[in-house]
């Protein structure tokens, strides 16, 4: 179990400190890194001029510039956005809480919607009932994000439900298909025959099985829900993380969406390592 | 059912028909601005009306349409052949290219596909052409959306690399190029084309998010990210309903894809 973690650990570190370093690259690769606006300012001396100009040096080569940034990181300095003009912890501190309510509640009515959708599949096998919830999941894998957002905005609808509608189609296919599997499994076949009642079939039999696949779906979910934050947030004008990141992007602000990057991938990376973890253990002890 | 799959055919057929006639069909240029009608209802002269710069709504709509529908496949094809280039060798060679090449895969997979297409997006330059713009968008989608396919790819190539099939070759004396190319690589086939298939939609909707973002193709080049941008200018659903028409049209397209790929019955 330890080696596991450790593997794990390691795992976690490697990827977000590439991830960190592919988008700190493609960050000083961009078009007008290094430029500073305050050169063009026609009040400013040659001396000052001179003194922006070396304040940059630092940034030149990207493998100092990231173990600056990391030693930054590990001292809890994150830097200052230059296009806010506030500290990156600041903005970290006052929007992470918003995009973490409404991943949450994302969370619950995707998951909702889509597992109670697929659940009575598995016992009823009614075809206008399966007509109608793949037509509803097919309808909203169909309209971007952003235009669901819109409509919940123009309506006044809680914006949480447009995370939920994003992720819902994926869960309820992903659920439908899991289930679908498992009800031909010996052990579930078994115990219908034995006239087990279909609530104690379900729980008994139904999940716990599949309990790893479950698991994995919750951090893809994760992952989809980190993906449709940024529209739902963007036009509901939400202050969260999502919109940061699209203000970084849209002033280019490659401090900041660095950051985001790197937190983003590294609470993906984590819930994927949680889900893995957990699974193998369920599997080892099943 | 078979007349959904009909419908779907249907709808993906004129569509695709309609945006390469969309030169001829199409009443004005896209970019063309009739000054004295701004925001006009849908008319004779204008089927859909007119948007706030005087553009004609259904010009836009048949050019928008031609951009997005031509280039999410081109940008589906870079995916698939990326995916089979790096799935393929990962999987046939094995070892430490694999782990390599997956660790790649893992990392791109571990960003969720906004973020990065927000910062990729990002850091082109400011001063783009419309051109540039839509080569742009397509492109970083092409490039970014290999990861999970090489995957599935990889996992393919490592079974076929210990087939019996492939042992039989390598027994006769065939070499690894040759054994790559003339047995593993078709048998990739199918699995790339359903890749292809299945990113295609995806590449639809993710313009389409970056366009409503504005961070998508650059105007005055339209395409149904950016006819939808309009959409946020809307004050009530009931206002303006020819407004919704390149919505309605790309959730008919989107669908269309995807009743083909749940009945399996595109072409593998």
């Amino acid at each position: 179990m330890l080696f596991r973690l450790a593997k794990h650990a390691t795992r976690i570190l490697l990827i977000t400190l590439a991830g960190g370093f592919l988008a700190l690259a493609l960050a000083r690769l961009a078009p007008g890194f290094g430029v500073d606006e305050r050169e063009f300012d026609s009040r400013l001396s040659d001396e000052t001029r001179a003194a922006i100009r070396q304040s940059h040096d630092s940034e030149r080569n990207i493998f100092r510039f990231y173990f600056i940034w990391l030693r930054g990181v590990a001292r809890g300095e994150f830097g200052v956005s230059p296009s806010l003009n506030q500290p990156v912890k600041q903005l970290l501190a006052e929007r992470l809480p918003v995009t973490a309510k409404l991943l949450a509640w994302g969370l619950v009515v995707g998951w909702g919607l889509g597992f109670g959708l697929a659940v009575p599949l598995a016992f009823v096998s009614g075809r206008a009932y399966e007509l109608g919830a793949n037509a509803i999941a097919t309808l909203f894998l169909c309209v971007p994000a952003a235009v669901l957002a819109l409509f919940f905005l123009l309506t006044r609808s809680p914006s949480a439900w447009v995370v939920g509608l994003v992720i819902f189609p994926k869960v309820f296919r992903y659920a439908r298909t899991l289930l679908r599997q498992t009800a031909t499994l010996p052990h579930v076949l078994t115990a219908r025959a034995k006239g087990l009642s279909s609530m104690r079939v379900f729980l008994w039999h139904y999940l716990p099985p599949a309990a790893p696949q479950w698991l994995a779906l919750v951090a893809v979910s994760l992952s989809l829900a980190l993906s449709a934050a940024v529209p739902v947030e963007v036009v509901c004008d939400l202050p969260g993380i999502g919109q940061l990141a699209w203000k970084a992007a849209m002033a280019r602000d490659m401090y900041l969406l660095v950051c985001l990057t790197g937190i983003v991938t590294l609470a993906t990376v984590l819930m994927k390592s949680a889900s893995e973890l957990l699974g193998e253990s369920l599997r080892v002890r099943a | 059912m078979i007349w959904i799959r009909n419908a779907a055919i249907g709808i993906l057929v004129v569509t695709f028909a309609a945006c390469l006639l969309a030169g001829t069909v199409a009443p004005a240029s896209y970019a063309k601005q009739f000054r004295e009608e701004p925001d006009a209802a849908p008319s004779h002269q204008h089927w859909l009306g007119t948007d706030d710069l005087g553009r004609d709504r259904f010009s836009r709509l048949l050019q928008g349409t031609r951009i997005s529908l031509l280039l999410a496949p081109a940008a589906a094809f870079l995916t698939a052949v990326l995916a089979g280039l790096i799935g393929g060798i990962a999987g046939y060679w094995g070892g430490w290219t694999e782990r390599v090449l997956m660790a790649a895969a893992d990392l791109v997979l571990s960003l969720p596909w906004l973020f990065l297409l927000l910062t990729a997006r990002a850091l082109m330059p400011l001063n783009v052409s419309p051109m540039n713009s839509v080569a742009i968008t397509f492109l970083i989608l092409g490039c970014l959306g290999w990861a999970a396919a090489a995957r599935v790819v990889c996992a393919g190539a490592k079974s076929l690399r210990e087939s019996d099939f492939s042992l039989q070759a390598r027994a006769l004396g065939c070499g690894e190029a040759r054994l790559l190319l003339r047995h593993v690589a078709p048998n990739l086939r199918p699995m790339l084309m359903t890749q292809f298939w299945i990113s295609i939609p995806v590449f639809i909707l993710a313009e389409a998010n970056l366009g409503i973002l504005g961070l998508g193709v650059v105007e005055p080049l339209p395409s149904w990210g950016s006819l939808l941008k309009e959409l946020s200018g809307l004050t009530a659903i009931s206002g303006q309903p020819w407004v919704f028409v390149p919505l309605l049209l790309l959730v008919a397209v989107v669908t269309s894809f995807q009743v083909l790929l749940v009945d399996q019955e595109l072409p593998s």
